[in-house]
């Protein structure tokens, strides 16, 4: 089987020809223009996965709302639970980024993490 | 009124605004940066997505954490000022400078040997591009909508349409859909994307959000709320003909494009460049006004903050030699030719390699970049894809520029 996709894992945007077999235990990435291409286009073929970015509520800031980013890109089939899971966390400032904020959801090894400093409202 | 004496005057705090004013600072300078909102960052600190710093820190990051690793390089020395704005740039017998109005500290003149223009961009709105039909609520643009959700944490509306295929549009279209609202459609006039491919794979396509290429929002309708949208195929634009469909939506993101922010630039007399809707400016990044300096998207619209930041860089050189009185090398002139809509800087300094930034009129794919002084090609590049909205760079050497040092050089995309 075949099937043309655009390496979305930088700005160049290759266009990717994958080739695989029935039991996707043979894959072949070409147009890649780096071995990122390669990871990304199996895992396109196999689980697509997708970094996530939201904000979660803070409390006790300068700010109300905290950006944060998964860690690592997250199975895009659970990303709606991932969402629904950071909508319900609050976060009390001070926060840097780096800081976790959710730790290992669902055993995929995909931790959430804090992306903007935010003293408490008490530092100034 | 305070007076307050510096060497450079850095306006804006955002990526360009404080990686000048971090050169700077650390060539010995006393800076100091005034910042018109109460935190540093500029447009960063709404860009929650990652896609930032491959080139500046070699590494993918959001833009907050972009504009955390700028702040955490600012040197103890340099002087903050937020929740300031620049009112006038001023030259009198206190020399050049600025008024700065404050809520905490009043009115302040600053007077500094130079200044940096790093006020960056707003966008274009719906009277730009002539939508007819009533005036209801729900009409945002783009960028102001990304600002309340990502910041303000307010959620615009529920049922969105979308009108503009670059960039920000296409970013606000999964962040939309990841806040629970539908999105219908993307409009574009164009008969291609305007934003990256990726960006149409991640933000569209991953949540079947159809795009209407060579399309046109004809008509608003609702009273108090917006309550659907007319589209048309471009050509039917006139008339609501075949191919016309409505949208129910309560909700139209207009992201039509950006316009470097000038006003200040403008009333102090600077000569502008109508191609960029920037500042005129000569090899070293200097305005029409000796000691008035621009960088990022004052002077022409970045797509990438890392291009902005190696601007500014080269922005507080040309600070540092204006302030030793040192004068650059003119080698001539620099202009845009066949499908480049324009080229900055607009002149070249043949003592050094020289880096500008185009922005092609074109869609091609194998393309080439050609320099030419006359019929001589000094440098030349393939380009595997052009497109509007991705600005291409290209460094010429010392060399190469100081073999045609006098003449006209003509940049073209073919
Ligand atoms: C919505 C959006 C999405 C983007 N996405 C990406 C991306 O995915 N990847 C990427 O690499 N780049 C992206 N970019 C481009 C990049 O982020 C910008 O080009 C860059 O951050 C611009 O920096 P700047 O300092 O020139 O402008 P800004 O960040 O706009 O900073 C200008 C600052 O000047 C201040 N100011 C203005 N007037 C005054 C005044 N009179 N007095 C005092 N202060 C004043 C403003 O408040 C502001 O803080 C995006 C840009 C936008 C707008
Ligand atoms: S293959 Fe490599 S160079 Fe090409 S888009 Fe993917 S990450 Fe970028």
């Amino acid at each position: 089987m075949k099937r043309n996709m655009t390496c979305i894992a930088c700005p160049l945007g290759c266009s990717l020809t994958v080739e695989y077999s029935e039991g996707l235990d043979d894959v072949t990435v070409t147009g890649n223009r780096c071995a990122k291409g390669e990871v990304y286009a199996r895992e396109e073929i196999l689980a697509p996965k997708r970094t996530v970015t939201a904000t979660v509520s803070l409390t006790a800031g300068e700010l109300s709302r905290l950006p944060v980013r998964t860690d690592r890109a997250l199975e895009k089939e659970l990303i709606a639970d991932l969402l629904t899971e950071l909508y319900r966390i609050e976060v009390s400032a001070p926060v840097a980024p780096g800081d976790r904020v959710l730790t290992d959801f669902r055993g995929t090894g995909v931790n959430v993490i804090a992306t903007r400093r935010c003293g408490s409202r008490s530092d100034e | 009124m305070k007076i307050r004496r510096i060497d450079v005057l850095v306006i804006g705090a955002g990526a360009s605004g404080l990686t000048s004013a971090i050169k700077l600072a650390e060539m010995g300078y006393e800076v100091s940066v005034v910042e018109r909102e109460n935190t540093l960052g500029g447009i960063l600190n709404q860009c929650i997505h990652s896609g930032f710093g491959l080139h500046y820190f070699n590494e993918e990051l959001t833009g907050p954490e972009f504009a955390d690793r700028l702040i955490g390089l600012l040197p103890d020395a340099l002087y903050l000022a937020p929740n300031a704005t620049v009112d006038r740039l001023i030259d009198d017998e206190n020399g050049l400078g600025a008024l700065v109005f404050s809520p905490e500290s009043g009115i302040t003149r600053y007077s500094s040997r130079a200044i940096v223009l790093a006020m960056g961009c707003r966008e274009r709105n719906r009277g730009n591009i002539h939508i007819p039909g009533s005036r209801p609520s729900g009409v945002y643009t783009a960028g102001l909508a990304q600002r309340l959700v990502n910041i303000e944490g307010y959620i615009p509306g529920k049922d969105v349409v979308i009108v503009g295929s670059g960039d920000i549009g296409l970013i606000m279209a999964r962040r939309m859909s990841w806040v629970g609202a539908k999105v219908h459609c993307v409009v574009e006039i164009q008969p291609y994307p305007s934003g990256l491919t990726r960006n149409i794979v991640q933000c569209l396509n991953d949540f079947n959000i159809p795009l209407h290429l060579s399309h046109v929002v004809t008509k608003i309708n609702g009273n108090d709320r917006v309550q659907s949208v007319e589209i048309s195929p471009v050509s039917r634009e006139k008339e609501r003909g075949p191919g016309s469909f409505t949208v129910e939506c309560d909700t139209l993101l207009l992201s039509v494009g950006l316009v470097p922010e000038n006003e200040l630039t403008r009333k102090f007399g600077i000569a502008m460049n109508h191609e960029t809707s920037g500042p005129k400016v000569d090899s070293r990044l200097m305005t029409s006004k000796p000691g008035v300096f621009a960088c990022g998207n004052v002077l022409h619209v970045h797509d990438l903050v890392d291009y902005a930041c190696e601007e500014a860089e080269r922005c507080a050189k040309g600070v540092d030699e204006f302030l030793r009185g040192v004068a650059p090398e003119t080698g001539g002139p620099v202009v845009s030719g066949a499908n480049v809509r324009y080229v900055v800087p607009g002149a070249y300094n043949p003592g050094s390699d020289n880096r500008f930034y185009l922005r092609p009129m074109i869609v091609k794919n194998k393309s080439r970049l050609s320099v030419r002084a006359g019929e001589v090609e000094i440098y030349g590049k393939n380009l595997p894809h052009v497109q509007p909205s991705e600005m291409v760079e290209a460094t010429l050497s010392k060399d190469a520029l100081k073999a045609c040092s006098g003449q006209t050089l003509e940049v073209r995309i073919e």
